[in-house]
């Protein structure tokens, strides 16, 4: 399962750590540049067929669990591995929905990448925010939306989360602040900050001082590339704002491997540049995952800044279903379909006693039921009607101004009756 | 001349309208009028002041960055009378009515913040937000590194969540940089969202040419954000619709991209007493009749409205009866007030200082085929900036952006009072 984080060591298997002793080193938080310095030279090493997931932050040995070695308990357990689950099984059903026609346009699927989602969105409160990708159906998911929203929404009928109006892509959630959904790559973080710099306005000048809100900015390794993200990286440092960057390293941009486009491929290193700690995690265990990201919330939630998280991890399918996947090694697929999330999870809960077998099968039919039945709803549902077209492009539907008659346009009853009179 | 009316027997209006009590005050001034009152809008006409001043000024031709106010109403007053009464006209810069606007709209909403480069500390690149920083404290008056990306991101996200920012561009061209947010995060989010997130942010700054500052700092940005559906483009021209459209997109609840002009900033017009109130708006998406006339329409935005009055008044000589419309707001387009004017006059000359392809011209003149093409005696005709980047060199700059003398010949033209091509002045 790789290196393990060194704070529990009686709970996960323990590999020969040569790269950083954390009981020597002073309990510095995260990506101390001096814990990193001497990290950086070790890794460098390693060549990059062999990446090998790597903890290459430290934590404070404070943070023992009182009661129990484990790393979660039983209830969270069942939650993490129930969002796992539902993750997986509806991005499934996305496909084969797609490939009978139910689904049209750009489907990006997120197979394999589940440990980041339910490491990180489990952890928050419904007032945090999550801001993502195209590649969102299951940070909505494991944020709180429900399966038959996001599916009619796929389906593009009107009793989606957005009505149909947004998509594959688009996934708007005011009540449970999913704050989108967007296919440009790099436009969610500046977004994101923006959401963190909310929280930070809200306790400052509002006055309401109980405003711990944090912000997750969940993008893939071709967006660390891009000019936003380092925009946002300094600004965030520079205002500490409660926001955690998690770059899902899936070494893949559709086509372009991570290492053929990235002058230095180690993304967590970009967070010390700007001042602010870099973690790398192995994206293929939930709990390590979960760990880090339990730290790097709090730190956010205590007021102490941004938090760049590197995690490692992989999609399963190729970069949308429309992408035919060639160009991927098959054996580095097989490598990673090893180290399947959910099968590692799912191991670790029986060995560990927090769950039987049975009770995760349930946990299993009580998911596909799920979705089943959100299939069922959205063909039932209906498509959007004709009038829908012209609704919400303003907030203030006077927005569309004066009609010949010399009244607003809005006040006219045949307003939405879909014509391109506007 | 019998100009010196009792100055007691002068009233303001407010907010009713009494057009014919307007156009008869009008008629007096029939040769030089300032501007015409619309039966909408708010307008404070202190016939006394035009009675009594009479200024020398000096009309410089050609590229002259005094607008028409400052020629008609460079107000000091004379006599230790007009002082007494508070009827008087107070004059305002552009930049003193924009600054003003944001102290009053962050004064009254702790939801507004400013941000954007030099805002703070700098007192503004344009010095619009001088003073704000003090007033307001750092963290509502941002100072951003440059990243207009970023920024312009940040503020969307902060829109999200319901706060309300102000985000200045020093430039529109550096907007560009950050227009995946303008239109792509701001204007389509609450369609994508269906309704449940909008975004009620502000992008403003100076748009289109200053004077030789090269082709990178000079395009108008009119056309391009006015074909994006989720946004309002706002054009203001005097100090009145400065401050009334800036406060009206900041109360707005949808994303708005205010454009100004920069050499509109040190530009004084007179405010009436409604305007200084704090709270007056200005409806978005209704133009503005800046000069009423029965012969031939001349639409215009920004700074080719005060172009476009002195073209007026030339064209006033000639006998041809022009009408002046301040568009206001490039979206929504106020097609209802264009087509009723075209209606009226059945001749059309728009005006604008960006690309002439696909401009605000263009958009104009299909809106009027489709809505008045019977009333149409002759073909449109559009004004535009020269179809290439902007040249440095005075000169070449000069022809580069529509002159007066432009829009007094396509004025000529559209009446069939033709005069060779080649520029006399």
């Amino acid at each position: 399962m790789g290196f393990a984080r060194v704070i529990h060591p009686h709970t996960l298997p323990l590999l020969a750590d040569t790269r950083a002793n954390p009981i020597a080193t002073p309990s510095l938080f995260l990506g101390s540049t001096r814990t990193l310095r001497h990290t950086l030279t070790h890794t460098r090493s390693i060549s990059s067929a062999q990446r090998r997931s790597v903890v290459a932050a430290k934590v404070s040995d404070v943070k023992l669990k009182p009661t129990t070695n484990l790393l979660v308990t039983k209830e969270e357990g069942l939650e993490v591995y129930e969002d796992m689950i539902l993750g997986r099984v509806f991005e499934d059903m996305c496909a084969q929905m797609y490939y009978r026609g139910k689904m049209f346009g750009f489907v990006h699927l997120y197979n394999g990448q589940e440990a980041v989602s339910s490491g990180f969105i489990k952890l928050l409160k419904k007032e945090d925010s999550v801001v993502s990708t195209y590649r969102d159906h299951v940070h909505a998911l494991s944020k709180g939306v429900p399966a038959r929203a996001v599916m009619s929404e796929l389906f593009g009928k009107t009793t989606g989360c957005c009505r149909g109006q947004g998509g594959s892509m688009h996934m708007f959630s005011a009540e449970h602040n999913v704050l989108g959904g967007f296919a440009f790559i790099g436009e969610g973080i500046p977004v994101a900050t923006g959401a963190a710099f909310t929280s930070k306005y809200k306790r400052e000048v509002l006055k309401e001082a109980d405003c711990d809100h944090v912000t997750l900015a969940f993008f893939g390794d071709g967006t660390a590339n891009n000019g936003q993200f380092f925009e946002c990286l300094n600004m965030a440092a520079l205002w500490k704002l409660p926001i955690i960057f998690v770059v899902e390293n899936n070494l893949w941009a559709i086509g372009m491997s991570h290492l053929r486009a990235t002058s230095d491929p180690e993304i967590w290193k970009k967070g010390p540049a700007f001042g602010m700690p870099g973690v790398h995690v192995d994206g293929m265990d939930v709990l390590k995952v979960r760990e880090v990201a339990k730290e790097a919330i709090g730190r956010a939630r205590r007021g102490e800044g941004p938090t760049l998280v590197e995690c490692e991890t992989y999609r399963f399918r190729g970069h949308s279903l429309a992408d035919p996947d060639e160009l991927r090694d098959p054996d580095e697929k097989a490598r990673y379909a090893a180290r399947d999330p959910i099968t590692q999870f799912k191991k670790y809960l029986i060995e560990n006693k927090l769950a039987s077998e049975a009770e995760l099968k349930a946990i299993e039919k009580k998911i596909d039921e799920v979705v089943e039945d959100s299939v069922e709803f959205a063909d039932e549902s209906p498509a959007p009607s004709r009038s829908q077209l012209l609704e919400n492009v303003f907030a203030d539907p006077r927005g569309f101004g004066i009609g010949p008659d010399g009244r607003y346009r809005c006040e006219d009853p045949k307003f939405t009756e879909g014509t391109a009179q506007v | 001349m019998g100009h010196h009316t009792n100055l007691l027997s002068y009233r303001r209006r407010l907010f009713q309208p009494s057009p014919a009590g307007d156009r008869k005050l009008i008629s007096i001034y029939h040769s030089r009028p300032l501007f015409s009152v619309n039966s909408n809008l708010f307008c404070l006409i202190d016939e006394s002041m035009w009675g009594i001043i009479r200024q020398n000024v000096g009309v410089t031709g050609g590229l002259s960055s005094q607008g028409l106010g400052n020629h008609m109403m460079r107000l000091r007053p004379v006599a230790s009378a007009m002082r007494s009464y508070s009827s008087a006209t107070k004059e305002m810069t552009v930049r003193d009515a924009l600054n003003s606007a944001l102290d009053e709209e962050m004064a009254a909403d702790p939801n507004v913040f400013v941000m954007g480069e030099e805002v703070g500390e700098y007192q503004g690149a344009y010095k619009i937000t001088k003073g704000l920083l003090d007033k307001y404290g750092p963290e509502r008056v941002v100072d951003t590194p440059i990243t207009e990306a970023g920024f312009a991101g940040i503020g969307v996200g902060a829109a999200y969540h319901g706060l309300r920012p102000v985000i200045e561009f020093m430039t529109f061209n550096f907007s560009m940089q950050a227009i995946d947010h303008v239109i792509n995060s701001a204007a389509k989010s609450n369609y994508m969202s269906a309704g449940q997130i909008n975004v009620p942010i502000v992008f403003r700054g100076p748009n289109g040419p200053a004077a030789g500052v090269g082709a990178q700092h000079s395009q108008c940005y009119g056309a391009w954000y006015g074909s994006v559906p989720g946004l309002k483009v706002l054009v203001p021209y005097s100090s009145e619709d400065a401050r009334g459209l800036l406060k009206a997109a900041i109360r707005d609840p949808d994303p708005v991209v205010f454009l100004e002009n920069e050499l509109l900033y040190g530009e004084s017009f007179p405010v009436s007493a409604e305007a200084l109130d704090s709270s007056f708006c200005l409806p978005i998406g209704k133009a503005k009749i800046e000069r009423e006339g029965k012969d031939i329409t001349i639409t215009a935005f920004s700074k080719m409205v005060g172009y476009a009055l002195k073209a007026a008044e030339i064209l006033e000589k000639d006998g041809i009866n022009a009408e002046v419309i301040n568009l206001r707001s490039i979206r929504p387009l106020d097609r209802a007030t264009i087509n009723a004017s075209v209606r009226k006059t059945n001749r059309l000359v728009t005006v604008e200082e960006g690309f002439p392809q696909h401009g605000i011209g263009a958009e104009i003149c299909a809106s009027v085929v489709e809505d008045s093409f019977g009333y149409l005696d002759a073909p449109v005709e559009r004004i535009a900036g020269a179809d290439v980047p902007t040249p440095y060199a005075a000169n070449l700059e000069r022809m580069a952006f529509p002159q007066i003398e432009d829009i007094v010949r396509a004025a000529k033209r559209a009446c069939y009072r033709s005069v060779p091509m080649s520029a006399t002045a």
